[in-house]
């Protein structure tokens, strides 16, 4: 079978499966002897990065199209699980109905990289459409709640998210002979993990001052900076591996990424505050929902994009 | 040749409808039965929640797992009839009584006799989208005729918003399950009734969920 990626992506796979091997084997030790099973929800943390980290190789390495169309089937579940979490109008069912309808256009249009209409798709035309099919039916109450929340979760599950899939069709105006689709988004969702992981383990090991603490009592300054600046040594050294970007550029994009993850973050956790709950799902066990592992990628995916699409492509 | 056509609709579509275009969050899932006679009573929205429910169990259970549904309704014709006894499975009961003495509940004692395990929706009927209507006495009868089965009360939310009565377009939501503690039959019908209905309050007010108004 022919993969559609190069070796540099593989090599890095590899380089994540030595990394969750090493984290499973941390997690075995901890646990040796362990009766009270305090370290139950790590490990199974650990164990949904295997799955995690096996679906998206498995769904990037093979073929383009099919990748595209993974990105896709993340935005829909995605999507769903915001809509399942906020008030929404009996009125507007059908509109809900059109609103999913928004995920396979948006990638459709990924797929033919057509991209005046992927920026303008969703800002533009389902902009105004999902206000002019909710006014036609004529409610009123809640009116600007809901056309908000709407347009809102479009943005963020449907536009932002599917800036990772255009990623994969980026090179394909010649601009950068040497620069790979599935590199440019390895380096950008690999980042983006790693800097959840490494706020979560500077926070938990150094962490003193609090952050943002009326949005998420637990994030700390410590945390985000030690995570943002580990994330910018890491991208220092991969950029050159993955991607077109120059050294400055390299660390520009780590600080982008490290800060904007944490933004990312905390508005899911002010999205959730406001609602009342604490995970967005249970659908990754030990995670939460699709909403509490995408978080940061809803900014630092359009971010890192129009970096890359302003200086190189 | 029914048997069949059960696993290709519970075992494809129904699983491809209730676990990808939906999705499941079930609450203390270790409280369901692992094995028959048992009824689980839940709160009626959809002519999914059957569905849903029945995709809560391995697919080797699936011949003991069956849906009690009217008969004056699902067998009102030769197709829906075939549909819903051959492939959907259910156990059909009357609602009214033809004659003096009629035993409606017959047909669901012999199934628990048989060891199957029961989805019953106590409301009757779907009624208004997930708003809960009166439980009817029917369950109560049923345990007391059968204080050794246990019966489990299980509230769901979601299925009166993704598809609700009248309506044929279905729109995706995540569904979220509660499943309840066992409950058995003591003392009367009432307190019976009573107790159901207070661990199902007691479900739906275990965590916050989203409007829809």
């Amino acid at each position: 079978m022919k993969l559609w990626v190069p070796a540099e992506v593989l090599w890095i796979f590899a380089g994540i499966l030595g990394l969750l091997t090493l984290a499973s084997l941390v997690v075995t030790f901890l646990r040796r002897g362990d009766a009270e099973g305090r370290h139950a929800e790590l490990a199974s943390r650990v164990n949904s990065w295997w799955v995690m980290v096996g679906i998206f190789a498995l769904a990037v390495s093979i073929r383009r199209d099919a990748a595209i169309a993974f990105f896709a089937f993340l935005s829909f579940l995605a999507l769903k699980e915001y809509l399942s979490l906020i008030p929404t109008r009996r009125a507007d069912r059908r509109v809900l109905f059109w609103v999913y309808l928004a995920v396979p256009v948006q990638y459709l249009w990924v797929a033919q990289g057509w991209y005046h209409m992927f920026l303008i798709f969703i800002p533009v035309w389902c902009f105004l459409g999902v206000a002019t099919r909710m006014v036609l039916k004529g409610e009123t109450r809640d009116f600007l709640r809901a056309v908000g929340t709407l347009h809102w979760g479009l943005m963020t599950m449907v536009f932002a998210l599917s800036h990772l899939a255009y990623l994969l069709v980026l090179p394909d105006g010649g601009h950068q002979p040497k620069a790979h689709g599935a590199a440019l988004l390895l380096f950008v969702v690999l980042l983006t993990e790693l800097n959840d992981v490494l706020q979560y383990v500077w926070g938990r090991t150094l962490g003193r001052h609090k952050v943002i603490e009326s949005v998420s009592p637990k994030k700390t300054v410590e945390g985000l900076l030690g995570g943002a600046l580990s994330t910018t040594l890491v991208a220092y050294f991969l950029a050159p591996l993955l991607t077109p970007l120059t050294p400055a550029h390299a660390i520009a994009v780590g600080l982008m990424i490290g800060f904007g993850g944490f933004i990312g973050d905390v508005t899911i956790s002010a999205l959730k505050r406001d609602l009342g709950i604490k995970d967005s799902g249970s659908l990754i066990p030990g995670h939460g929902g699709i909403l509490d592992r995408v978080d940061s990628l809803l900014f630092t995916a359009p971010l890192y994009f129009h970096f890359l699409k302003y200086f190189y492509f | 040749m029914g048997l069949v056509l059960r696993y290709l609709w519970y075992g494809v579509i129904v699983r491809l409808v209730v676990l990808i275009v939906l999705g499941l969050n079930v609450r203390h899932r270790e409280r369901l039965p692992a094995h028959g006679p048992a009824i689980l009573a839940a709160n009626h929205n959809s002519h999914l929640d059957a569905m849903v429910l029945i995709s809560l169990f391995p697919l080797r259970l699936l011949p003991k797992v069956r849906p009690v549904a009217a008969a004056d309704y699902f067998l009102r014709n030769r197709f829906l009839a075939w549909f819903a006894t051959q492939v959907v499975g259910i156990v059909p009961i009357k609602r009214k009584r033809d004659h003096e003495g009629e035993d409606l509940l017959a047909p669901v004692s012999a199934a628990l006799a048989r060891g199957e395990i029961l989805l019953f929706f106590p409301e009757g009927s779907r009624g208004e989208p997930e708003q809960l209507a009166e439980f009817k006495s029917g369950l109560a009868r049923l345990a007391e005729r059968h204080p050794d089965v246990p019966v489990v009360p299980i509230f769901m939310h979601g299925l009166g918003k993704a598809l609700p009565r009248g309506d044929w377009v279905l729109v995706p939501f995540f569904l979220d399950l509660w499943i309840g503690e066992a409950l058995r039959y003591k003392g009367s019908r009432d307190t019976f009734m009573q107790g159901y209905r207070d661990a199902m309050q007691g479900l739906a007010d275990e965590e916050k969920r989203a409007a829809w108004s």
